[in-house]
Order: structure tokens, then C-alpha cells, then sequence
């Protein structure tokens, strides 16, 4: 890892001044206000955890960092380029909740797709392919197709297909929300294992507060109606984290924080059961492909 | 063990297939038997017996003429013509005739039909202005159609194929354009973070989750081209083919009626044959997918 100090200095994600309106085409009322004044700076080697409840916005702006979908004002910079540009030149990977593997490749067939479309030559993509499927402890998989892996390996196949182009950015969204219990632990420790090898910046979606503090080193939490940030949070746990991180008397006290500050916003108006930022989500991607 | 399980199980349809294939004979004979023509048969199955029965009722169309024995036309095909040959080699001629016409028709139906769909699923007016023309083509019936392309593409085997080119292209392109937006749109999603090009989503994307419906296209028009091509080999007075069979059969029906119904035989018999080899090329191709419920139809 590169030193604190070091990589403080240059920011991989740098959000200035966002908002994002979905605007219902035909009537003015189905108008939302998905994101308001959002200013977030994210460092080198990072991970920051988005967390709060739906219709925050938290989803939304992780499809914004990636330009999935365009802001309605503000910049937004990823590694020093218009977002437009870095996804064009492949600075990030993205993983989605759901794995979203292709039926027709093998394993190692679905490591290889962002490699091929990248222009990689065969003997690059075969070497790179395999050296991730490593990475998520997958090797022996390599010729198995999808379906026959269960969900903790279909997502840890995803992980390793957004690692392959070995992106200065990995965005997550709810990667393990799909996931049970016993398995979303266990992916959280493969996932610190491979942050830690890899030293990319992770920006991570979840709802979970447990996850959020065990994983970042910074979480961010986001209030709805309009989305916006309510607070950050560090996390000056550890940087080796293992089991017993989850017994510590820090872990607990910053559990509470970050769930304090998530009342906190329920108590400003946010209601955590309506699911506008999925509904916002889909709406994008209804977007995504018209346009 | 699981084996012969699995096999079995694979066996299961064609055993299914066999018994309904029995029981239409069995019924066949049976309307034969209460309202044919009278029966005589000699030496029943070598036993030198003789049999002979009269059908309590007569049917108008259960007679020789119309409804012969089915021995009668699984007779027909031993008969030998003045050159010698047996009707089961001349009919088999011509269907490899009719099959190697229909094959070049289906191969470039596909082709436009894919092309097509690939073209209207990226220009989306072109679809509105051109889809209805490609629906309309086939409202005229290819009978009427067949001439035109023959005899303006001279009459020989190439306006053959064309006329089942005609008839292929359209369940290609409709089954071509629906399956080309069967994609997962989250799938789409991970290709624009991947700034894939418009041919990378085309080639990685698009056409390998079309496949499932792309086959179900070409099930039907595999065996739409075998009559597309006994279709265009009318008007073409062609020789060689199954429609100059067919063309005897009917001309010489009143004598010898068994004919024509052996160049039905024949004929369905080439139709499944197309298909059952689309399905079976299915099969192999989709083989490590586990395959979505619309391509089960």
C-alpha cells in the first residue's frame, strides 16, 4: 500500500456541486429530486461505503461516478478526467448486484469479456483471466459455466471480471445484497483480502451498517427526499481486519454512529420503506438504453 | 444406472411419436374397414389365407381412390417404371433435387432475415417504414409469386431457391428482431461501463442471447423452404424435383392414386427431416446453456 499521506493527495473520485432530477416526461408531479448539492472527494486506496435508506440516492450516485447516467448539474472527475471520458478510457469496473454473467461463456469466457473488448490479445486476456479467477479463488472454475456455481462464486466471478482491466476504481453496487448471511461475511473478508492486493479504491453501495464499518475506511451516509449527504464518517479501525474486528469496543462505537446518524435522518423526514431509489435506478437504465 | 435414465428419458418423446404414429395408421384402417371399398386380400401376411371383406358402410372418401391401403402405397414405392427404376429412387432423386434448392434458399433467407432484423434493431424508423413491406410480402400467396421470380430469374434452379429464400427470410427476420432485444438490460448496463462499440454489443451481447429465439426462426423456416422450393419448381416445369413427381401423381391419380400419395410421403417425410436437423444443430449449439422458457416452445 501506498502511505496515507501519499495518496491523500491525489483524489480518484472528485464530486463538485451534483444534483440529479428524474424528470417524469409526461407529468410534472412524478418529478424527483434524486440528488441534491453533493460535494464528495475520494483518495487513492480508499473505500468508501454509501450507505442509507432507499430513495437516498446512494445507488444513483455510484451510476453517476460511473456515467451510467449523466448529472443534471455539476462535475464530477474520475482520476482526473470527465467521468464521460473515464469510462471511455476503462478507468473503473463495476459490479451490480446481481452477477450478470453471460449463460453462453464459461467462467473464465465471462473474465475475459471486458479484456476482449478492450483489445487485449488472447495470450494477455487468457493470463489475465486466470490470474483474477486466482484472486477470487476460483482457478478450478475456469471451464465451469455460470449456472453451475452457486451465488457467492457467480459474484465473485463478477468481481474478478471487473478486476481484470485492473481499474484505478472498483464501484460496487450491493454486491452482496443478494447474498445470505454466513456468505456476505465471507465475501466481505475475501473482498478486504483482494482490496488489500490490488490497492484499487473501492466505492461501495450497501444497506448495511455492519458491513459498511467493517469494510470502509470512510462511510458516507446519505439522507432522502431530496438525496443528499448528511454526514461522513471515518472509520479509524484497524486496516487489518479479520473476525475479531467485528468484537472490538471501536467497531461497536462506530456501528452506533453510523446507525445514530441514519435516525437522525429518518427523524428529518426520510421514511426507509419506499423505494425510490430503486424505482430512480430503473428509470435510468430505461434511459440508459433509449438513448 | 443414471445412465439408462437419462436415456430413457431421451427415448421418451419418440416412443410418444411411434404410438400416435400407430394409432393414426390403425384409424386410417379402420375407417377403411367400416366405409371403404371392398377388401380382398390374397396370401395375408405369407400365410397364403385369403381375405375378404365388405365395409357395411361407404364412405364418399374412403375409397381406393381417395384413401388407399396403406400397404397399397407402401407398395407403390417397390414399383418399377420402363427405365427401371423403383418409385422409392425416382422420388428419392428428387428430393435431393428439391433438398439442395431448399437448402441454398434457406441459407440465404437466414442470412437476409438476420441482416434485416440486425439492420431494423439499429435504426429504429427503418423499422417502422420497412417492417410492415416485409409482413406484406408474405400476404401474397407464394403461388402467385413463385412465376414472377422464376421466370424473371430464368427458369432454372437459382429462381428455385429464391422462391424459398422468400419464404425462409420472414420467420428469420421476426424471430431475429425479438431476439436481438432479449438481452438482459442490466447486461447492457455492464457494456456501456465497458464503453463496448455498437458491433462488440452486437457480437458479444445481442447475438449470442438471440440464439434461443434465433432457432426457434429457423425451425419454422427450414421446413418452409422444402416448400418453398417444391413451390418454385412449378412454374418452372423443372424436371427434377419433387413438384414433377407430384405433378405425375395428381395427372395420373384416377389409375394409380398410390403415387401421389407416396410423393406426400416423401415430401413430409424431407419437411420433418429439415427440421429435426435444425433441432438437433440446436441441441449441440445451446447445449451448455440451460435454456429460457421461450426457447422451449
Amino acid at each position: 500500500m501506498t502511505t496515507e499521506g501519499q495518496s491523500q493527495a491525489r483524489p480518484v473520485v472528485e464530486i463538485a456541486g451534483v444534483s440529479k432530477v428524474f424528470d417524469g416526461r409526461a407529468q410534472r408531479a412524478t418529478r424527483v429530486e434524486a440528488l441534491v448539492g453533493i460535494d464528495l472527494s475520494i483518495a487513492a486506496g480508499e473505500f468508501v461505503s454509501l450507505i442509507g435508506p432507499s430513495g437516498c440516492g446512494k445507488s444513483t450516485l455510484l451510476r453517476l461516478i460511473g456515467d451510467l447516467t449523466p448529472p443534471t448539474s455539476g462535475t464530477i472527475t474520475v482520476n482526473g478526467k470527465p467521468a464521460e471520458r473515464a469510462r471511455r478510457d476503462r478507468d473503473y469496473g463495476m459490479v451490480f448486484q446481481a452477477p450478470i454473467l453471460f449463460d453462453w461463456r464459461t467462467v473464465q469466457g465471462n473474465v475475459e469479456l471486458p479484456l476482449e473488448i478492450s483489445g487485449a490479445s488472447k495470450a494477455q486476456r487468457q493470463q489475465r483471466a486466470m490470474e483474477h479467477l486466482r484472486l477470487v479463488e476460483l482457478s478450478d472454475f475456469a471451464g465451469h459455466y455460470p449456472w453451475q456455481l452457486s451465488g457467492g462464486m457467480q459474484q465473485r466471478v463478477a468481481i474478478a471480471r471487473a478486476l481484470a482491466v485492473d481499474p484505478a476504481l472498483l464501484l460496487m453496487d450491493e454486491p452482496f445484497g443478494a447474498l445470505d448471511e454466513m456468505t456476505r461475511e465471507r465475501m466481505n473478508l475475501e473482498l478486504l483480502k483482494i482490496w488489500e492486493r490490488t490497492e484499487t479504491t473501492i466505492v461501495f453501495v450497501t444497506h448495511s451498517i455492519a458491513e459498511a464499518v467493517f469494510l470502509s475506511t470512510r462511510v458516507v451516509v446519505m439522507s432522502p427526499r431530496p438525496g443528499r449527504i448528511s454526514s461522513i464518517i471515518d472509520i479509524d479501525l484497524p486496516r487489518e481486519r479479520n473476525v475479531e474486528t467485528r468484537e472490538l469496543e471501536q467497531y461497536f462505537h462506530l456501528v452506533t454512529a453510523v446507525r445514530e446518524a441514519l435516525r437522525g435522518d429518518e427523524r428529518s423526514g426520510g421514511s426507509p420503506d419506499e423505494d425510490g431509489d430503486d424505482i430512480a435506478a430503473r428509470r435510468v437504465a430505461a434511459e440508459g438504453l433509449s438513448g | 444406472m443414471g445412465r439408462s435414465a437419462s436415456a430413457r428419458r431421451r427415448l421418451r418423446p419418440l416412443v410418444g411419436f411411434l404410438t400416435v404414429f400407430v394409432v393414426l395408421l390403425i384409424a386410417w384402417e379402420a375407417v377403411k374397414f367400416i366405409g371403404g371399398d371392398t377388401w380382398h386380400i390374397e396370401n395375408v401376411l405369407g400365410t397364403g389365407a385369403t381375405f375378404d371383406h365388405d365395409p357395411p358402410l361407404k364412405f364418399a372418401f374412403a375409397t381406393d381412390i381417395k384413401l388407399p391401403h396403406i400397404w397399397a402405397i407402401a407398395g407403390e414405392f417397390g414399383n418399377q417404371d420402363a427405365v427401371g427404376d423403383t418409385t422409392v429412387t425416382r422420388l428419392l432423386r428428387a428430393a435431393l433435387f428439391t433438398l439442395r434448392n431448399a437448402a441454398i434458399g434457406f441459407a440465404l433467407g437466414s442470412t437476409i432475415g438476420m441482416l434485416l432484423a440486425i439492420l431494423l434493431v439499429h435504426v429504429r424508423f427503418l423499422e417502422r417504414a420497412i417492417l410492415p413491406l416485409v409482413v406484406a410480402s408474405q400476404t401474397i400467396p407464394i403461388i402467385a409469386i413463385a412465376p414472377l421470380i422464376v421466370i424473371g430469374l430464368k427458369a432454372d434452379w437459382f429462381g428455385v431457391a429464391i422462391v424459398s429464400t422468400y419464404l425462409t427470410f420472414f420467420p428469420v427476420t421476426i424471430a431475429a428482431l425479438r431476439g436481438l432485444r432479449a438481452f438482459d438490460p442490466r447486461a447492457m448496463e455492464l457494456m456501456r461501463s465497458y464503453a463496448a462499440s455498437k458491433w462488440a454489443i452486437l457480437g458479444k451481447l445481442r447475438l449470442p442471447a438471440s440464439r434461443p429465439y434465433l432457432f426457434t426462426g429457423f425451425r419454422i423456416a427450414a421446413p418452409a423452404a422444402v416448400v418453398g422450393s417444391i413451390v418454385g419448381e412449378l412454374p418452372s416445369l423443372i424436371q427434377d424435383g419433387l413438384a414433377r413427381q407430384i405433378i405425375t401423381g395428381m395427372q395420373y391419380y384416377s389409375l394409380n392414386a398410390e403415387y401421389l400419395w407416396a410423393t406426400i410421403v416423401v415430401s413430409s417425410l424431407l419437411g420433418i427431416g429439415v427440421y429435426l436437423l435444425v433441432a438437433g444443430v440446436e441441441n449441440w449449439v445451446l447445449r451448455h446453456e440451460r435454456r429460457p422458457e421461450a426457447a422451449a416452445a
